[in-house]
């Protein structure tokens, strides 16, 4: 094991520092790409997908791609030599040798945690089960500072399964690292934030949070409106689905009261939670979410690499 | 009452809460020794009301982690020559390897036969550990 080499296996393995110099360096890509097109020339990072997620798994292959970089790696576990009930240990022994940096998303939690022990390269978790999924953290951010040109001193509303969601535990745990954020929390009462979670952003953070059920009740307030997937067969109780299904959905219409400069996120990919409508709103902004999620892999990639200073 | 010869050289556990001599025992597979071990249970004791009382001879080197998160009320004596010459607390322990399963099964350390479980014990008045894989708190019991 190396212990001077830097992994992104948990959004808490970065200071509030180094997230804002991977973002910085991000937007500086975005602005400029072509002095980063050949910044990761003659390195290889590897794709370990032992699950397939083709949009996170092309997301970083483009990142590399357009860093003058190569890639090589497996995108489903039943096609490739790990199911052969290796350990993941071993895997990741013989692998890094092949490679100068390493994405993994794999189906068991913690699985990126145990390989960034025995990787002798960095490590990034592209999702491990429900538990992490750092680069779609820093994907949001970049996306907020971006249009708002700063992450503190904001009113964040988020809608959706607020229970089971990773991509949401992940961005309220990071965000609330940040200064002055309020959060409105949107969710039936059966999926509202686990109180743990809760508890914990209290305490550790002093953060604002009033949670809600219905999206009307607070999106006149919102800077920001973060929305995500959630599922009939999530709710308990059916007569709760049917009084609050349509709350869920956003459409143009509910974003009349909405602030002129509120921004409208999603991880994507969604299923009905934001009404096609929206797309042409001008607060739409869940597409460029999905295109600045490359520049701040670009970003992640150069600096894990230590190839960030040589542009 | 029973009598038991003191040990020449070994440890003696003492203080152990009646009932949780067996589980040291077993824990610690102190049937599978080749070294003379006596298990004493419900043994009277002024602090105790009941107590157990393990004395191994000749052995020194038990999991001292494994025996603070079982009992860390029981004590401790290292025996020379008929004579404790030092005795040792025990806590429960703050970091533990390997002694017992995550209790999440979508945990990367339940499926990797590899990968040994490894916990940090989070304050909260329980007996609580964070996997330092997934997360997932457990609550050690026997
Ligand atoms: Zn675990």
């Amino acid at each position: 094991m190396n212990s001077t080499v830097k992994h992104l296996v948990d959004p808490n393995d970065f200071t509030v520092e180094e997230i804002n110099q991977v973002i910085d360096l991000g937007l500086k890509i975005h602005k400029n790409p072509a002095s980063y097109a050949r910044l990761c020339e003659g390195k290889i990072l590897g794709t370990l997908f032992y699950e397939p997620s083709t949009r996170t798994r092309l997301s970083f292959e483009s990142a590399m791609l357009r860093l003058g970089g190569k890639v090589l790696g497996f995108s489903d576990a039943n096609t490739s030599a790990v199911k052969k009930g290796e350990s993941l240990a071993d895997t990741i022994r013989v692998l890094d040798d092949y490679c100068d940096a390493l994405v993994m998303r794999h189906p068991m939690e913690g699985a990126p945690k145990l390989a960034s022990e025995y990787a002798t390269v960095p490590v990034i978790n592209g999702g491990d089960g429900g538990h992490q999924h750092p680069t779609q953290t820093l994907t949001d951010l970049i996306t907020i500072k971006h249009f708002k040109g700063h992450i503190g001193s904001l009113k964040i509303a988020i809608c959706g399964d607020l229970l089971f969601g990773r991509t949401v535990h992940s961005l309220l745990k990071t965000l609330s690292r940040f200064e002055n954020i309020s959060f409105y929390l949107i969710s039936p009462p059966e999926l509202k934030i686990p109180k743990h979670l809760k508890d914990y952003l209290l305490d550790a953070y002093k953060v604002s949070i009033t949670e809600f059920t219905d999206l009307e009740d607070c999106i006149e307030e919102a800077d920001i409106l973060y929305m995500t997937r959630i599922q009939k067969e999530r709710f308990l109780n059916e007569e709760e689905y049917m009084r609050l299904k349509d709350s869920y959905i956003l459409t143009r219409d509910k974003l009349s009261d909405a602030k002129p400069e509120l921004m409208v996120m999603h991880p994507l990919p969604r299923v009905n939670e934001i009404h096609y409508d929206v797309d042409g709103d001008p607060r739409a902004k869940y597409f460029d979410q999905a295109a600045f999620g490359v520049y701040v892999r670009m970003a992640l990639i150069s600096i894990l690499l230590e190839v960030a200073d040589h542009a | 009452m029973l009598k038991v010869t003191g040990i020449q050289k070994g440890i003696v556990i003492d203080h152990i809460a009646k009932g949780n001599g067996i589980k040291i025992f077993e824990k610690l597979r102190l049937s599978q020794v080749d070294y003379p071990v006596v298990l004493l249970i419900n043994v009277s004791s002024q602090k105790l009301g009941q107590k157990d009382i393990i004395k191994i001879q000749d052995n020194v080197d038990i999991d001292f982690t494994m025996l603070g998160l079982i009992d860390p009320k029981a004590t401790v004596n290292i025996i020379e020559d008929e004579k404790i010459v030092s005795k040792q607390s025990l806590e429960i322990p703050r970091e533990v390897t390997g002694l017992f399963q995550c209790k999440n099964p979508r945990c990367v350390t339940s499926v990797d036969d590899y990968a040994v479980p490894k916990f940090t014990r989070v304050e909260n008045g329980k007996i609580q550990y964070r996997c330092n894989y997934c997360e997932e708190l457990t609550e050690y019991k026997l």
